[in-house]
């Protein structure tokens, strides 16, 4: 059956594998109406999927230097695009993002923009050049392009943050799922998320990474969709994409008769609301008036566009293509692999509002009484775990848009319950969730040990290294990364969003200007690079203190505020860079010469293989 | 100009190009979005739908066409050859 390498028959092995799932899918609901219980059916979800990343992560494994940090180099484009997407899409993608344009509206989908388009930034910038110069990882990029150990050691730093804080996010999300799917405490599930993250990528480094990543992709896409055409369907939208128009109007009559109520701070203490849970007050597709909210959407996505095309653990899965070419149609393919969950997510935040607020549907618990809405099985289960609350603010004992709370995440986890879709769906989007989470964690902390076992290990402690003891470092230190960020994460010690665009704002702060600058403008030196990094760094970390809420909380300059300090970081970045290359000597012949050799698209690359 | 100064050229060429296809959809739609939110596409609001599919629509597009113009400019010059990867 399977002639020929394994490259030459990936298609076939990832095709039986979906038909392989569907199969399981179709197993479980079989079992659910024989009567197994739902929490079973979770649980069953959830380890199965598990256990078959770590059985790819075991047959990945491998003993050579160039498959554990890129590959081998010879992921296939469609491939290397549905694993790149995996890594990208996080547990915030596919938990949070629905819920936040649910709450937000028009204005929260600015993070829907900024995390397309900055994929443009990356195939246009980044990607083909950094392919081509041959790197392990981006502060390899940075090392040899600029010479000697300091920018190198600054990019690691960089890294080192914006990863780091990006990973604590995505254990605490697979800590989430997998304490809600096995039942199990909080504390226990982010262990248990750990270990099945480490089973992904010990043995074989990226290798196993990627080809777990493809798998994962597949179980979180199928995951996300199948829900949203089946509540599409209920309601009469086979396809809601292209459907939903009269949904999107019919919503703006239903906030224009309820009015969107705001309460007081006051008000939601006093009611004992529980922390984290919000109402909708904002509009869904109305367009906020006045400068200030254009400059807040336009800040947002610039943010999160120009962070995109920083952040290592995406930059780095552009090295294991075969060539340049497929490295550019490779972000041509993440992002479609990407497009395909993100505009579902506003469909599925407008199907499942319409759900619970026009009165025409079944569903709909606004404008019932609160007596009636309080025995809905659903309401009582999420209610239980203090992810909904009701509070008869107005006390007329009917329930109001603006008395009805409820966790973002709810969105995407209680829609099928909502719907009254059978419980084998909600299995399915656990196993989907904890997919999308542990893919991203996986190529974090991959990203993190990579540098820190290849930049600071190898090249600058101990060059000598033998390939084995490489190996083995870079091992222990994946595993010291993934356990001191699941001990910050059972800390929990930051809401899953904030943590996320922060990861950007530092990339973009750090490492954007360095990379671009590095290929696209010859006369950059060493001393400007570094100053570009430091300067970006120090300015964008002091600016977020200044803002954070939960640091000095000052008033923000033109509302930049703590979700968008990139701005700042990176326009010092740039200043810095310019002015400080520009008074240093031009970079010798030799430096030149490379910058020539990364513009060539064929060829060898710049790095040699084994380096 | 030698071969490879001109390759350069136009890959700077096409580059600026897409990034203000690229502008346009992401940056400059959106500083009228209070306008064009009055128009309608396909039923959905147009800010709305260009927020929730129409630019991130146009980004794939923008993307694949981006590749294959650069794969066209490498082949005139040479450079398309596959990889002599080491």
């Amino acid at each position: 059956m399977f002639k020929g390498g394994f490259i030459q028959n990936l298609p076939k092995i990832y095709g039986l594998y979906t038909g392989g799932f569907v199969v399981f899918i179709l197993l479980m609901a079989i079992l659910e109406s024989a009567g197994v219980s739902a929490a079973n059916i979770g649980i069953m979800f959830v380890a199965f999927t598990v256990v078959i990343y770590a059985l790819i992560g075991y047959l990945s494994r491998t003993v050579q230097v160039d498959a554990y940090y890129v590959a081998g180099r010879q992921v296939p484009t469609v491939f290397n695009g549905m694993a790149t997407a995996a890594d990208w899409m996080s547990g915030a993608s596919f938990v949070a993002m629905a819920g936040g344009i649910y709450f937000g509206g028009y204005t929260y989908m600015a993070f829907l923009v900024g995390w397309t388009g900055g994929y443009v930034l990356v195939s246009t910038l980044l990607a083909p050049y950094l392919r081509k110069f041959g790197c392990y990882t981006v502060p390899d990029f940075i090392g040899t392009r600029y010479g000697g150990n300091l920018p190198r050691f600054c990019a690691t730093l960089v890294l080192v943050l914006a990863s780091f804080t990006y990973v604590t996010a995505q254990i605490n999300a697979t800590g989430t799922i997998a304490s809600r799917a096995l039942q199990i405490p909080f504390e226990l599930g982010v262990w248990v998320g750990l270990i099945s993250i480490l089973m992904c990528s010990m043995l074989g480094g990226m290798r196993a990474v990627t080809w777990t990543q493809v798998a994962q992709y597949i179980v979180l896409i199928i995951a996300y969709l199948i829900p949203v055409f089946w509540m599409g369907s209920k309601l009469g939208n086979p396809f809601p994409h292209f459907m939903l128009g009269d949904e999107v109007q019919r919503l703006a009559e239903l906030e224009a008769s309820s009015g969107l109520i705001k309460n007081s701070a006051a008000d939601i203490k006093a009611a004992g609301v529980p922390g984290g849970l919000k109402y909708i007050s904002n509009p869904h597709s109305a367009v906020p008036a006045g400068g200030m909210a254009v400059w807040k959407y336009l800040s947002l996505a610039i943010c999160m566009m120009v962070g995109t095309a920083s952040l290592p653990h995406i930059l780095m899965r552009y090295f294991t293509t075969p060539s340049v070419k497929a490295a550019r149609k490779s972000v041509a393919w993440s992002l479609f692999f990407i497009f395909l969950l993100y505009f579902s997510a506003p469909m599925l935040a407008t199907l499942s509002k319409l759900q619970l607020m026009d009165p025409n549907l079944p569903t709909a618990i606004i404008g019932k009484s609160i007596a009636e809405v309080k025995s809905i099985p659903w309401v009582q289960n999420w209610a239980s775990v203090k992810q909904v609350f009701i509070a008869d603010f107005n006390g007329d004992g009917i329930l109001q848009l603006n008395e009805w709370f409820m966790r973002g995440d709810v969105v995407v986890l209680a829609t099928p319950e909502v719907a009254g879709l059978p419980y084998v769906i909600s299995g399915l989007v656990a196993a989907g969730g904890m997919a999308a989470a542990m893919s991203t964690a996986d190529g974090l902390v991959l990203a993190i040990s990579n540098c820190l076992s290849h930049d600071i290990y190898y090249k600058i402690i101990d060059p000598k290294a033998d390939v084995r003891k490489r190996l083995i470092v870079a091992r222990v230190l994946l595993v010291v990364i993934g356990a001191a960020g699941a001990y910050i994460a059972s800390m929990r010690l930051t809401s899953i969003l904030g943590a996320v665009a922060w990861a950007f704002d530092f990339a973009m702060s750090g490492l954007f200007f360095p990379l671009v600058l590095g290929v696209w403008w010859k006369r950059a030196t060493k001393e400007g690079a570094v100053a570009g990094i430091l300067g970006g760094l120090i300015s964008g970390t002091a600016y977020l203190i200044y803002v954070g809420p939960k640091f000095m909380a000052q008033t923000p300059w033109l509302g930049i505020d703590h979700l968008r300090f990139g701005i700042i970081g990176a326009s010092v970045s740039l200043v810095a860079m310019v002015l400080v290359s520009l008074m240093t000597k031009a970079p010798d012949a030799a430096t030149q010469k490379m910058v020539d050799d990364v513009r060539v698209p064929s060829g060898r690359s710049v790095l040699g293989k084994q380096h | 100009m030698s071969n490879k100064e001109s390759h350069w050229v136009k890959t700077k060429n096409h580059m600026f190009v897409t990034l203000v296809i690229w502008f346009f959809f992401s940056i400059v739609i959106f500083m009228f979005g209070e306008s064009i939110n009055n128009a309608s596409f396909l039923g959905y609001p147009l800010a709305y739908y260009m927020s929730a599919q129409g630019s991130l629509a146009a980004f794939v597009i923008l993307i694949f066409w981006f590749a294959n113009k650069q794969e066209k400019i490498d082949d005139e010059h040479g450079y398309g050859g596959e990889r002599e990867d080491s």
